[in-house]
């Protein structure tokens, strides 16, 4: 059963030799000639202004990583049910139009209170 | 695979697929450079090799001579593991995907595929999934602005198209009762319902294979969804402050995305490797399910880079609603409408007349809502430009007037 794993293992020591080894030459071939400017942060030539950490954005981030959250668990629930729905026959698909449904009108609901708008 | 297998076998397997997908990523930015070039009626890179074929390697070659400025400010190690995170999962999405058939060498008869789970499709999303986190972590571990608004912005673009492709696989998943790729594309090797016609899941499935490869552009934040390095506003977005050959790693990372997103579209509904063989010889007949593979995939990559040339950058609102007040819905109600017509056939199916009828009154129905929501999303742009349009643009007097105070006037 894990043995099926193997070459993936093999491919992973590959891809990482390629993408670290590359990283790794790179540093040893390349110049390294820092000064302060080089060094900070890149705000268009400006004097870096922010102090990135503790800043806020926006709170509409948060609205889409809590429903992303949501979607992706029934993208969870589906994928099993998708597997076995013929055994389930109509029962199962009655099941699972009825837990849509329940997320549908709470989605439903969110666009209309306007929880997807951006502006 | 079985113990008996000589190790030799998964080494090529692996080496092979590697190699190709590699090979691949860089023609693709080869290729891209030059169509973008003709349809910019310019000519693009033509002077090193056979119609400047080999750019992309003395590209990559003299990356490896440019200084790799590591900023005071970054998070270190977060900063330097981020650019590897995204090549190393972009290669091990490609493990499941097969591109071509059964190869036979030295007596031993394998396919040329690193690894055929029984999870399949799943690792495909999950490694995908992955790669939000080399956008996400690069953008946060910077510790300067542009990276960090780039690093959420692109964050929530593909989070949100992951669900959409996510569950337009589930439809693939209904139709074809596997996770396992190689019964995924074995059911689509035969002939589809019309004699002659390939059974390819495109044609029943194809309002989930129209959200995955509006998905697909998204994820791999390709114009015209490349908000993530909307250069007018972000500079570069998540990538700002990484230079040389970690730069070089997340462009690696984009591009390979382009090839890996189309090679998982061919072999979900596009039936993969598969193909005619025009009864060429057993020694040989091996070649033709690559060059299926190779051809269709292609097909695809270029798809990518006309619509590169083609489109302008959407807005980030537009992005989003498109993303979950169309795809999402749609791909969701037709995992369920799969579901039932899946049930209907194996009770026996339903006469050629109601069926085509169905069909029809279906494609109706998407096509109304699709067209709703581009009017919506039309009727919001137009209030946007009403809002934006200033009264006061032709009175003198303006800049005299009293305004909102400006950002820098509000204390951080």
């Amino acid at each position: 059963m894990l043995a099926e794993y193997l070459p993936i293992l093999l491919l992973f020591l590959v891809a990482s030799a390629f993408a670290v080894g590359s990283v790794a030459v790179s540093s040893l071939v390349g110049p390294r000639q820092p000064n302060p400017t080089k060094l900070s942060a890149y705000e268009s030539g400006n004097e870096p202004l922010a102090d990135v950490p503790g800043t806020r954005f926006s709170v509409k981030f948060y609205m889409v990583a809590m429903l992303f959250l949501i979607f992706d668990i029934e993208a969870v629930f589906l994928y099993p049910w998708a597997l076995v729905f013929r055994e389930l026959g109509w029962f199962g698909l009655g099941q699972m139009a009825l837990f849509v449904g329940i997320l549908g009108v709470a989605f439903i609901y969110e666009i209309g209170r306007g929880g997807l708008e951006w502006d | 695979m079985e113990p008996s297998t000589p190790l030799w076998v998964p080494v090529l397997q692996t080496l092979v697929v590697f190699a190709y997908f590699l090979l691949f990523t860089a023609l693709l930015i080869w290729a891209e450079r030059r169509v973008v070039g003709r349809m910019q009626s310019r000519i693009g890179p033509n002077r090193i090799g056979p119609g400047g074929v080999l750019q992309t390697l003395i590209d990559g070659v003299k990356m490896f001579f440019k200084e790799d400025v590591t900023p005071s400010m970054v998070n270190n190690p977060i900063y330097t593991v981020a650019p590897l995170v995204g090549v190393i999962a972009g290669f091990l999405t490609v493990a499941v995907i097969p591109i071509g058939g059964e190869v036979t060498l030295f007596g031993e008869e394998f396919t040329l595929v690193v690894a055929d789970l029984h999870v399949g499709v799943l690792w495909v999303l999950a490694l995908s999934s992955l790669h939000v986190y080399s956008t996400f972590l690069a953008g946060w571990a910077s510790n300067s602005p542009y990276p960090l608004m780039g690093g959420i912005r692109s964050s929530a673009q593909m989070i949100s198209y992951e669900i959409a492709q996510g569950l337009a696989v589930a439809s693939v998943f209904v139709y074809a009762g596997s996770l396992r790729v190689s019964d995924i594309v074995a059911a689509q090797a035969g002939s589809g319902p019309i004699a002659g016609m390939p059974g390819w899941y495109a044609i029943p499935l194809f309002p989930a294979f129209v959200v995955f490869v509006v998905g697909m552009v998204a994820e791999a934040g390709r114009p015209p969804f490349d908000l993530a390095e909307a250069e007018g506003e972000l500079v570069g977005g998540f990538h700002t402050e990484y230079s040389g050959l970690r730069f070089g790693m997340f462009m690696l990372a984009e591009f390979m995305s382009v090839v890996v997103m189309s090679a998982i579209v061919v072999t979900l509904f596009l039936g993969g490797p598969s193909g005619p063989t025009f009864g060429l010889p057993d020694a040989v007949a091996w070649v033709m399910p690559v060059f299926w593979f190779t051809l269709k995939t292609a097909a695809f990559v270029f798809f990518f880079i006309l619509l590169r040339g083609a489109l302008p950058r959407t807005r980030y609102h537009r992005l989003m609603d498109l993303g979950w007040k169309v795809l999402i819905p749609v791909a969701l109600v037709w995992v369920l409408v799969t579901a039932a017509w899946v049930l209907v056939s194996e009770a026996g199916g339903i006469s050629a007349a109601t069926r085509t009828w169905l069909a029809v009154g279906a494609g109706v129905i998407v096509i109304a809502l699709l067209l709703t929501g581009e009017r919506q999303t039309a009727r919001a742009t137009d209030a946007d430009v009403d809002a934006w349009d200033d009264p006061d643009r032709d009175d003198p007097d303006r800049d005299a007037k009293p305004r909102a105070p400006h950002d820098e006037e509000v204390a951080p």
